[in-house]
């Protein structure tokens, strides 16, 4: 039971924070258009992370209607996120397939290569 | 039925856009599209003159009562935007019914109405909206289908500039649905007006202003304030003209309308400009969003990017009223709004019928187009006019009360930008006129004018853009009275 006890004192948003920054972070670094979209999805996800640990409470349940139970965590977040997942699923299979096209067109997918394709300011 | 119009506005585009994919027949989809667009029209000004007497319109979906149901609720504010939008909607769609032949092949323009009529619900549905996470799932509605809008042209370059265009989008919208995650957790509801009331009492957390940060940034590269517009100038170039003409006179008019709706009532002026002290960071920010981006299109030679950053600047204008923090300010920034939705779409319809018929938007195609195409070129004109603020045009109107909100808020250094602004401008459309009039062509082509369906609605958003400016009492009377109810 020992890790259960260091599991809950972590604070976990610096969790959310990190891996927002990591996300963050490869959308601008790198120059490869489909690890760009990796970088998107966790950047992405880092929120949805934040919005479910937002919703929990301390000693709070699944939200059920019991008797012997009365603290439950907030379903509201984790109904909301369901949404945004699908938005993000939306988002990415438009990006991908935005992807195969300029692979069609521009016969790569790194961005410095076509930018030099593109001599003309983006 | 009447009852119902704010939902039906926003939900009849959005039925009708997978009817139009099932379809398949090009002919079909162009006549719902009109259909559903002049709706939202006829719709939308119903809201208008409802709505011009003050009332504001509460509308539960679904019967559920405001804290557990999502509710719409439209200001004057939200029915002049619903307005300005379903209007270049309309005229959006009309025009692409015969130009779309020459940019999109014809057996995809079911898909483009579809994405079109979508894109349209999207952005009615961010005004009439009065949840925050509904209005994140319409924001991403509308960027969703604008994004794959910009794609749809044939050009390559769409592509790079579409998925540009997805990345800053994303991220901005991420960054909205954070805030809107710190909020929640502040207030515990995501009914804005429950959150308005709520929010004073927590005005100090570093949670409120961290939402407050993040909200800012994500909506500032939606609204493409300076220096957050690097994926408006490929975006609007690259586009199919419509599409260019469509984004540029909504999606960052109805972000901007987010905007002023965020912090005006959610925050509140005096989150917003007594503690935050945010008219520090987007005044000098709109003041450079002017002369840069005005700097930038003098040495466009690509006419629609040139129009793109000039799209920049007059953002800046709007953002420039609203950091002066008055209510002169505010309503000087709705009317330029107003005015300028109307113009720079006109100008990128009339750019479309100069493409139409020579091919490209380039500045060696204008050299003698006054003769070629006299119509166009006089739209074109009275455009620009518009930008620079000439009387007459509704820039003239909405200038002239930018500059008076400045002196009587005691910002010369405003003032003087806005004037500096107008003449960049000037030299930007000076450019073009000259072009059109006194230089002639090398290859003496005598091309005839673009058809009377593309002229037609060119001339529809130019003559709202000059009735603003010869009769500017009702929209000067109805952003004052906005201006009161938000300060």
């Amino acid at each position: 039971m020992q890790i259960f006890n260091i599991a809950s004192e972590i604070n976990y948003y610096w969790g959310v924070i990190i891996l927002m920054m990591i996300g963050f972070y490869i959308v601008i670094g790198h120059s490869n258009l489909i690890k760009k979209l990796v970088g998107l999805s966790i950047f992405q996800s880092a929120i949805f992370i934040f919005f479910i640990l937002m919703s929990k409470v301390d000693g709070g349940t699944a939200p059920i209607l019991a008797e012997e139970y009365n603290i439950y965590s907030n379903p509201l977040p984790h109904v909301l996120i369901l949404t945004a997942i699908v938005v993000s699923i939306a988002t990415t299979s438009l990006a991908l397939a935005l992807v195969v096209r300029i692979r069609e067109e521009f016969k790569t997918i790194d961005e410095k290569a076509i930018l030099e394709i593109n001599d003309d300011e983006f | 039925m009447l009852a119902h119009i704010p939902i039906l506005i926003v939900v009849l585009p959005l039925v009708i856009a997978p009817v139009c994919l099932l379809f398949r027949s090009p002919e079909i989809s162009k006549l719902l599209a009109t259909i559903v667009s002049l709706f939202c029209v006829v719709g939308s000004l119903f809201l208008l003159d409802i709505t011009f007497s003050g009332t504001i319109i509460n509308y539960e979906l679904g019967a559920w009562e405001p804290p557990w149901g999502i509710e719409y609720k439209i200001g004057l504010l939200g029915a002049l935007i619903a307005t300005i939008v379903s209007i270049i909607g309309f005229a959006c769609v009309v025009f692409s019914i015969t130009y779309n032949k020459h940019e999109i092949h014809e057996e995809r323009s079911n898909k483009f109405y579809a994405l079109l009529l979508l894109c349209l619900s999207g952005l009615l549905g961010m005004i009439m909206t009065n949840d925050i996470f509904n209005l994140f799932v319409f924001l991403e509605i509308s960027s969703l289908s604008s994004y794959a809008l910009v794609a749809s042209s044939q050009k390559p370059k769409a592509l790079w500039a579409a998925y540009r265009y997805l990345i800053a989008g994303t991220i901005g919208a991420t960054f909205i649905l954070l805030s809107i995650g710190m909020l929640y957790m502040m207030t515990g509801t995501l009914n804005m007006d429950d959150i308005s009331s709520r929010l004073p009492d927590v005005h100090s957390s570093a949670t409120t202003q961290a939402a407050f940060a993040f909200l800012t940034v994500g909506l500032s590269l939606k609204v493409a304030l300076f220096p957050l517009h690097f994926w408006l100038p490929g975006a609007y170039t690259y586009a199919p003209s419509p599409i260019s003409a469509f984004l540029a006179g909504t999606t960052t008019k109805v972000s901007l309308y987010v905007f002023i709706k965020f912090f005006f009532s959610l925050f509140g002026t005096e989150l917003t400009f007594n503690e935050i002290n945010f008219e520090y960071i987007m005044g000098p920010l709109s003041a450079a969003a002017i002369i840069l981006a005005s700097l930038s299109a003098i040495y466009q030679t690509n006419i629609k990017r040139m129009l793109a950053y000039s799209s920049i600047a007059q953002l800046g204008y709007m953002t420039l009223g609203i950091s002066m923090a008055t209510k002169e300010g505010l309503s000087a920034s709705i009317i330029h709004l107003t005015q300028h939705a109307f113009a720079k779409s006109a100008l990128f319809l009339a750019l479309g019928c100069v493409i139409f018929k020579l091919g490209s938007a380039n500045l060696d195609n204008l050299k003698g187009l006054g003769r070629r195409m006299p119509i166009t070129t006089a739209a074109i004109i009275v455009g620009g006019l518009s930008m620079i603020g000439i009387p007459l045009t509704g820039g003239f109107i909405s200038k002239w009360y930018l500059i008076q909100a400045a002196m009587g808020a005691d910002l010369w250094l405003y003032a003087v930008t806005i004037v500096l602004g107008s003449v960049l401008a000037l030299v930007y459309v000076g450019r073009v006129v000259e072009l059109a009039f006194f230089k002639s062509s090398d290859e003496q082509l005598q091309l005839g004018e673009a058809p009377i369906a593309l002229q037609a609605p060119v001339w529809l958003l130019l003559i709202a853009n000059i009735y603003l400016g010869i009769f500017p009492d009702s929209i000067i009377s109805v952003a004052r009275y906005i201006a009161e109810g938000l300060f």
